[in-house]
């Protein structure tokens, strides 16, 4: 895995500046408190490089940007890479939108450069290369769970031609997030977790929680207002959610110590700003719950469609951490009355029937808004080992049937490829969208099962992008000073703002032979054959002769002395 | 970035001779559990103790290839997330917050394992996951699990023998790939395991005999499994009084955990191994060496000329409505052209007429 050398010796003396060299570094943490009692704290830590990557260029001279990654994207022609490793399901109905959303498991979607000629190899290869940085069985991503989405996932970054023929998205809903992947991802930290909020990345109490999710998300981004230039950014973000009886026992009172078990000292001296946002909006006269030491600082921002109240502590003012030289931040509730606005757009998703040979998939697409519609691109890449019946595809909403506007549909091969749907729904007002298609089970040979096939199989989430109208106007100048969380999809239009949404996924059992099975029938056909194949043999070759029986002791000393003497034996 | 550390420059000039005629230059180490289910959470433990002491001893991440058949650290039924224990009361946690495994949950295979040994693994492998070592490395090969008489189980579906094994380190002496290489293997009849071996420099230990069961060391009631192996617990408590200078060697290794403690009969194998396992040090195997070379040379680093190029760039439209309804998807099978088809059977039935005459014509219509 990877094995970063980090030169911050020299660093710890040298003062802060804004822009070094083309780097800049930001780390900022928002603290969200949920209405059911658990808090959400999402980081995100972003690294600006002014560099051109594209059209070949070597660069060899690392600061602040890891040499893992650059060499990853120099190597194979990468013009955006988002990973993201999952664990736990992030519960729309309960915890609202995520910052950035993620399915359960690992997902790794790229977008190659035009330059590229053999797309699949190199996608190949640089799924490996993955799978040693992160130290995650990347390598398991091949052409059987890899799909070309025709319409989603566009590019992030900035960009004039999308041909969808350099995208491949890929997801690993069995994959395992623990400690192992947490190390690597933290070495990629220019201050690595030594110094800022990182020190606060303890993996005993991350992985202790509801959801903890971590990803990395590389893509071209404007370098000024003209956007005449790129630069790459590097965004490495950790969302976590905790759970109030696992993590507070109960009682509704959080703190930095009791999430991470650390308090804070010192923002990392190679970043330009490090922030911490806590969410205040439900609380404007503090009479929901409240946050010592308090501080004076407030800023608004327009995420997700709503306009959102911060109280700010920035790290880089020695004020901050007070006379104590540490910040240990405390939300303390009060009551516990109030509504959470309800999310416009939730989904679904769950397998109906009975038995190990047929199945029906329910996909249920929720649009909350009372009198306004939206249409949503559905995403479903569903393993060649299940095999939909397309004929029966039902789209109803209300009841009614609602046709889809644009279908992409690319059926499976057998240990090929996997199954693509893409669907463009227009979602009414106030309703539910259920989309069913039957699916038959396939029986796969028996060295492709896993050493466990009694857990069963899983099939990835199906994604659902969406644009939302938006409840206050969104902020289109993308150059503005932003928060980091706010500025993560790349805003074209005020009344809406891009969501993503992702479903659960499924887990269906495939019919799993008796393994033992071979074993018993060479035993049983190897004894048939020795019992019957050998007596019939004896009995038929088998050939009796006379034996003398050996003489006694006294016979045999004589006849020995008989032989000597040149006198026939006895 | 090479390293190289001299550590004996300080010492005396008899340690120096030692240090000249161990004979390696680098320590590579090959730790691989291969038992699934959470049942099995003591072989993880003992995996990662060994872990544990090799990387405190030295020998760095890039040179260690882990190999966790299952995740037991962040498994749902572990009330304690992101950590491993091997002692009881959950006094010392063997997961670590620094740690990375290899190769993990069904990449865990007879066939990646040979691969990694025998050095032959597909080009597109990354470093982190090869063994590349050299013929001047010395090799710890620690193998845990369930086993039997002649062959150890990976994750309930496969098994190698004590053969495979023996040609997979015959072929390492061929290609060169070992100076040096101990193999411990903790498991039931584990002593069969190392009995066809017949490379040169082998040193094998084996937690018990043939026809004896290795047994587990203690339960924790919290967690609900047993946490170690008796050998590898034994070994690790040995393993903790060894530090980078120490100079026990390898007679005391072989006394760790005697028939009153482990309740089976530990066993090794010297006969392949050509220096006196008394004049070699545990930290040949357990420890690293490093040399360091420092240079006095500097290099100048130019920044690189910049173009500035003048198009203008934009973000692109998540979700452009209009664009994907109108967007037709690309045929990538070719069809025939229409009317091919009819053509090419109106060609075949003239020929047939031509041929054979127009009398058959009626029959058809």
């Amino acid at each position: 895995c990877a094995t970063g050398i980090n030169m911050q010796a020299a660093h710890w003396l040298a003062p802060r500046m804004t822009r070094q060299c083309g780097n800049d570094f930001q780390e900022e943490l928002v603290i969200r408190p949920l209405h059911s009692g658990d808090i959400y704290a999402s980081f995100q830590f972003r690294t600006v490089w002014e560099t051109d990557f594209m059209r070949g260029n070597k660069v060899s001279h690392y600061r602040l940007f890891p040499k893992s990654l650059g060499q990853v994207i120099s190597k194979f022609s990468v013009r955006e890479l988002h990973i993201s490793f999952t664990q736990g399901y992030w519960r729309t109905m309960q915890w609202g939108q995520p910052f950035q959303p993620s399915p359960p498991g690992a997902e790794l979607w790229v977008w190659f450069q035009d330059s590229v000629t053999d797309v699949d190899g190199t996608w190949k290869e640089l799924t490996n290369v993955l799978s040693g940085i992160f130290c995650a069985s990347l390598n398991f991503i091949d052409s059987t769970n890899t799909v070309q989405p025709s319409a989603s996932f566009k590019p992030l970054g900035i960009g004039n031609e999308t041909d969808h023929r350099f995208l491949r998205y890929a997801t690993l809903p069995r994959e395992i997030v623990c400690t192992e992947n947490l190390t690597p991802w933290k070495k990629l930290l220019p201050c690595g977790s030594k110094a800022g909020l990182a020190v606060l990345l303890k993996s005993e109490k991350l992985f202790h929680s509801s959801f903890h999710s971590q990803a990395v998300h590389i893509r071209p981004v404007c370098q000024d207002w003209q956007c005449k230039t790129t630069s790459w950014e590097l965004r490495q973000t950790l969302n976590v959610v905790f759970d109030l009886h696992n993590s507070a026992q109960g009682k509704r009172e959080w703190s930095l110590f009791k999430m991470f078990s650390r308090t804070l000292t010192e923002a990392c001296p190679l970043a330009s700003s490090s922030k911490i946002y806590i969410d205040i909006t439900d609380n404007p006269q503090g009479e929901q719950f409240e946050v010592s030491p308090a501080t004076p600082l407030l800023s608004q921002a327009v995420v997700l469609g709503d306009r959102r109240t911060f109280s700010v502590y920035d790290l880089t003012q020695q004020i901050t951490f007070g006379t104590v030289r540490s910040l240990n931040l405390l939300i303390r509730w009060k009551s516990s009355e109030g509504d959470m606005l309800r999310p416009l757009l939730h989904a679904e998703r769950y397998v109906a029937g009975y038995g190990l040979q047929t199945g029906e998939i329910h996909t249920l697409m929720y649009n909350n808004h009372p009198y306004r519609s939206f249409p949503v691109l559905l995403l479903d890449s569903v393993p060649w080992y299940l095999r939909l019946y397309i004929h029966t595809l039902t789209v109803t909403s209300k009841g009614k049937d609602n046709k889809p506007s644009y279908i992409h549909y690319q059926p499976s091969k057998d240990r090929l490829r996997p199954h693509l749907l893409e669907m463009l729904v227009q979602l009414p007002p106030n309703s539910v969208t259920e989309v069913t298609v039957q699916f038959e089970r396939a029986l796969l040979k028996w060295t492709e099962y896993t050493p466990d096939p009694n857990h069963g199989f899983y099939v990835g989430s199906s994604v659902i992008s969406s644009l939302v109208p938006s409840i206050v106007a969104m902020d289109t100048n993308s150059t503005r000073e932003r928060p980091l969380f706010s500025s993560f999809f790349p805003c074209k239009e005020e009344s809406s703002y891009f969501v993503r949404v992702y479903t659960e996924p499924l887990l269906v059992n495939l019919p799993t032979p008796d393994f033992s099975m071979p074993y018993n029938v060479i035993c049983l056909t190897c004894t048939v054959v020795a019992v019957g194949y050998g007596s019939l043999y004896n009995l038929l070759t088998r050939s009796f002769q006379i034996e003398e029986p050996s003489p006694g002791l006294a016979k045999r000393i004589a006849n020995i002395i008989r032989k000597m003497r040149g006198v026939p034996p006895l | 970035i090479f390293f190289f550390y001299s550590i004996h420059l300080l010492h005396t000039a008899d340690n120096a001779g030692q240090f000249f005629s161990s004979g390696h230059t680098n320590n590579w180490a090959v730790l691989v559990c291969t038992s699934r289910f959470w049942f099995n959470y003591r072989h993880v433990a003992n995996t990662l103790s060994v872990y544990r002491s090799v990387k405190r001893l030295g020998i760095p991440d890039s040179h260690i290839v882990l190999m966790l058949a299952d995740d037991m650290a962040c498994n749902h039924r572990n009330p304690k997330p992101a950590t491993v224990f091997s002692h009881k009361n959950m006094e010392l946690n063997v997961y670590g917050d620094d740690v990375e495994v290899d190769y993990r949950g069904y990449e865990v295979t007879v066939e990646n394992f040979l691969r990694v040994l025998t050095g032959r693994l597909p080009p597109s492998t990354p470093r982190s996951k090869r063994l590349l070592s050299d013929d001047r490395s010395n090799i710890l090969i620690y193998l845990t699990g369930h086993g039997g008489n002649g062959f150890l189980k990976f994750q309930d579906s496969e098994e190698i023998s004590n053969v495979e094994l023996a040609d997979a380190f015959e072929q390492m002496w061929q290609k060169r790939r070992y100076n040096e290489l101990l193999f411990i293997i903790d498991t039931c009849q584990g002593a069969s395991m190392y009995e066809r071996f017949y490379s040169p420099n082998l040193m094998a230990l084996a937690s018990s005999q043939v026809g004896e069961d290795s047994l587990s060391h203690q339960p924790d009631l919290a967690i609900g499994v047993h946490l170690m192996d008796r050998y590898t617990f034994y070994l690790l408590e040995f393993l903790e009084d060894i530090h980078p200078a120490s100079k026990t060697n390898m007679n005391d290794l072989f006394k760790v955990c005697p028939k009153s403690q482990c309740v089976s009969t530990p066993g090794h194998r010297t006969d392949l191994f050509l220096r006196d396992p008394g004049s070699v040090l545990i930290t040949d195997f357990f420890g690293s060496v490093r040399k360091v070379e420092i240079t006095m040379e500097t290099i100048n680093l130019t920044d690189p000329i910049k173009q500035v190029e003048q198009r203008k760039y934009s973000y692109v439209d998540q979700l452009p409505v209009s664009e994907i309804i109108h967007q037709k998807p690309k045929q990538k099978d070719w069809h025939p052209p229409d009317g091919f088809i009819l053509g090419l059977w109106t060609l075949i039935l003239l020929v047939f007429f031509k041929l054979y005459g127009m009398k058959h014509l009626k029959h058809i219509f």
